[in-house]
């Protein structure tokens, strides 16, 4: 083993790197001190603290100031968007969005576009995020065989992840509107009439659906392809030389080794799902009727998009969205932990 | 004080001192077009400049739903550009500066300007916030060509909502078309058959009126035509909330026979059919109380918030002035608001017969147009009405509500607005 060398290292030699330097040397030389005299002070924990202030600062000012600030809002009323300028509501806001006959039904709620609102977001959570993990997982398996340009058709799956949303809402919304694309398909290959998809409730909430797969799959399925490479080859060969059918590979070692990735895909999937807006908004904007409305359309357009808005209104539908929001991260929370738990015993 | 704090002190002056330079002489315009206005003014304003050369005038060109969702909210904010082309004009008029102090003669707005001052003014003022740029009125277009190949007779000015839905059906059959009828998304155009039908939103003290019979019966054939595939469905489903979906798309394309919207279409389609098929503006047809369109336009209004109120005025004297007006209406085919230009004569530049005949057509319908369609545009709660029938309405048209709900949510949208606002 070759002996350290204990001698200094020479000094850096007068060029270019050396004059850079030189600001941030003589920096370094003034803070020194009194770092130094502060860590003697505060002790190791006390500086843990002072170097994540600044982290802390930002949080505050950017989420943790804005939501205190959103629940002022909420209890404020009036068109005024300075919150001087408003007037103290109290509950008000939230008296008014849950006051209904019957929860199950929009039309006897004083304030029905929010529970159409919450109706929409629940029915496509419930479609769109089992859709969207299948067809991830689907998309993973395949991308993780052999394939030929491999690589290639990876970036496929990917690219539209890259796409700004609006773009994507403008896409499809050229293909599916009665001149698009999509109906002059139809009418070439097989004489069909034009139909207004968007216009019918079906086919529009099928398109809201179909669309958000579109533009997010490859993203949950890039994490299951990274769960799917993690998986040890030996545990196949084994299961080859077993005689193992494929279908039980899969169902008995690809799919509970695979469950942490897809525990991650699914929260993830189903805030997102809670979250959409953008692709849908400009895709249908909510139409037919109110039919694909979700919560963020309408707390966007209770509070910003209508002449007479009401911040307050929007701000107290915010905070019960971001309830929701809370719960669902803590489920997720919960379930790493006893994933992690699973895994260590 | 010391030497170091004298020197940060000049410092922090200059520094804003030239960041104030910077700004004196700015004046941004917030614009939106129809059709080829932007052009028109950026040439107009290029002139301003070269003859102001110490005021430089940007013109921020957006779209209209910019004008409509964002710009509020910058105002709302203390914000927002120094001068704005807006249709909103009464409901955000405690945001717009008085010019009074800044034109050179307040009395040539009061006489050329004057009719339409309070539709830009808080209720109760006097001050000069702007001028129209263009006065409007909805209105119908029928495309001629189908008619003819149809043969059935283009329906008269007197014709009814009934006469002219039954002959667009018969025309759409005929040449098969895929829609017969439709109205633009939005509760200022509902609001012209509403009152032809003898609505009136207006109570006895200024305050929103419930929904009246007037209202409801127009509301009702209204919704009947989309499920009968006479009026295009698509308009009207095609959005929750009060986003504004025009149908000039399709009649440009010729796959809708009658299509009523407003006179601002003119130079639109102008320029988008060219010679493509012959169309014709029909005015408002009638209802049991009148053949009423709904006047209003666009107005170009000084913003309170600006640093440069004094070069603001300049800029608006130089845009409302006579030769300015009367030039930017005959190149862009609007209609103009100045008094004297209207007196001088216009001499539109098209070379389209249709055009001129359009321009004719919305001049004499402006005869017919009802007194309470015509209090409208200045009273402070149309756009609360507005809407909520935008939504609701399209609600009904897409099975969502019933009539009846639908007129009971239109009351209750209407009476929160008005809470809210106070």
């Amino acid at each position: 083993m070759a002996a350290q060398d204990s001698s200094p290292r020479p000094a850096p030699s007068p060029g270019l790197t050396g004059a850079f330097f030189a600001p941030v040397r003589l920096l370094m030389s003034l803070i020194d001190a009194p770092l130094r005299a502060w860590q003697k002070a505060a002790g190791l924990t006390g500086m843990a603290g002072f170097f994540l202030l600044p982290n802390m600062a930002i949080f505050t000012i950017f989420v943790l100031l804005p939501l205190v600030i959103n629940f002022v809002y909420s209890m404020s009323g009036g068109t005024a968007i300075f919150l001087a300028e408003r007037t103290f509501v109290g509950a008000e806001q939230y008296e008014r969005l849950l006051t209904c006959a019957s929860y199950l039904d929009p039309g006897t709620c004083a304030e029905d576009r929010f529970w159409i609102a919450v109706r929409n977001t629940g029915l496509f959570l419930l479609v769109q995020v089992p859709l969207l993990i299948a067809v991830a997982l689907v998309t993973a398996l395949v991308l993780n065989r052999d394939l030929k340009a491999r690589s290639f058709w990876r970036a496929v799956f990917f690219f539209p992840v890259l796409l700004s949303p609006v773009v994507v809402g403008l896409i499809w919304r050229w293909i599916l509107q009665r001149q698009g694309l999509l109906n002059l398909l139809l009418y070439e290959t097989a004489g069909a009439d034009p139909h207004s998809w968007l216009s019918d409730r079906f086919w529009a909430f099928a398109a809201a659906v179909g669309v958000s797969i579109w533009a997010h799959v490859g993203f949950y399925a890039l994490i299951l392809l990274a769960g799917l490479q993690a998986i040890p080859k030996d545990i196949y060969e084994a299961a080859e030389m077993d005689g193992t059918r494929p279908t039980r590979v899969f169902w008995r070692i690809t799919l509970p080794l695979l469950m942490p990735n897809l525990l991650v895909v699914l929260v993830l999937a189903l805030i997102r799902a809670v979250q959409v807006f953008d692709e849908v908004y400009v895709l249908t904007g909510g139409g037919p009727g109110t039919s694909t409305m979700y919560l963020i359309q309408y707390i966007f357009e209770t509070g910003f998009a209508s002449q007479l808005r009401n911040p307050g209104l929007a701000a107290a539908a915010s905070i019960l969205m971001g309830i929701v929001l809370v719960v669902l991260t803590l489920i997720q929370i919960a379930a790493s932990r006893a994933s992690e738990r699973r895994g260590q015993r | 004080m010391t030497k170091a704090k004298k020197m940060l002190l000049a410092t922090l002056t200059v520094g804003l001192l030239s960041t104030t330079a910077a700004l004196a002489g700015d004046v941004r315009i917030m614009w939106y077009s129809d059709g080829v206005e932007g052009e028109v003014l950026q040439d107009l304003i290029n002139r301003f400049m070269k003859d102001n050369p110490d005021i430089k005038v940007t013109i921020d060109n957006v779209s209209y739903s910019n004008i409509r969702e964002q710009l509020p909210v910058q105002l709302e904010a203390g914000g927002g550009p120094d001068i704005v082309r807006v249709t909103d004009l009464k409901v955000q008029s405690k945001h717009w500066l008085d010019l009074t102090p800044y034109v050179k003669d307040p009395k040539y707005w009061q006489d050329n300007y004057g009719e339409q001052a309070d539709w830009m003014r808080p209720d109760g003022s006097s001050q000069i916030s702007g001028f129209m740029t263009q006065i409007t009125l909805t209105g119908g277009f029928a495309n001629k060509t189908l008619f003819d190949q149809a043969g059935v007779p283009l329906p008269d000015a007197k014709a009814s909502w009934d006469d002219w839905a039954a002959a667009a059906k018969k025309v759409a059959e005929s040449q098969q078309v895929p829609y017969p009828l439709a109205l633009d998304r939005s509760g200022h155009r509902i609001t012209a058959p509403n009152i032809s039908f003898g609505a009136n939103y207006v109570a006895a003290d200024g305050m929103p009126a419930p929904l009246d019979q007037g209202a409801k019966d127009f509301i009702a054939k209204f919704v009947g035509w989309n499920s009968d595939g006479i009026a295009n469905k698509d308009v009207w489903v095609s959005a929750a909330g009060t986003t504004y979906r025009a149908a000039a798309e399709d009649f440009i394309n010729a796959q809708l026979v009658y299509y009523y919207s407003g006179s601002w279409q003119i130079p639109n389609f102008a320029t988008k059919i060219g010679d493509a098929f012959d169309w014709v503006a029909t005015g408002s047809p009638c209802g049991p109380a009148a053949c009423s369109g709904m006047p209003g336009g666009a107005g170009l209004v000084a913003v309170k918030y600006t640093k440069n109120p004094e070069d603001v005025g300049k800029v608006m004297d130089y845009l409302a002035s006579e030769p300015v007006a009367k030039e930017f209406a005959e190149r862009t085919l609007f209609l103009p608001a100045n008094k004297a230009v209207i007196a001088g004569g216009l001499d539109f530049k098209s070379d389209n017969p249709q055009v001129k005949a359009a321009l004719n057509a919305f001049v004499a319908a402006s005869s017919t147009t009802s007194p309470v369609a015509l209090k409208m545009p200045g009273w402070k709660w149309s756009d609360a009405y507005y809407s909520a029938m935008v939504g609701r309405v399209s609600q009904a048209v897409a099975g969502e509500l019933s009539l009846d709900e639908a007129y009971q949510r239109i009351d209750q949208d209407v009476a929160d607005k008005v809470k809210q606002a106070k």
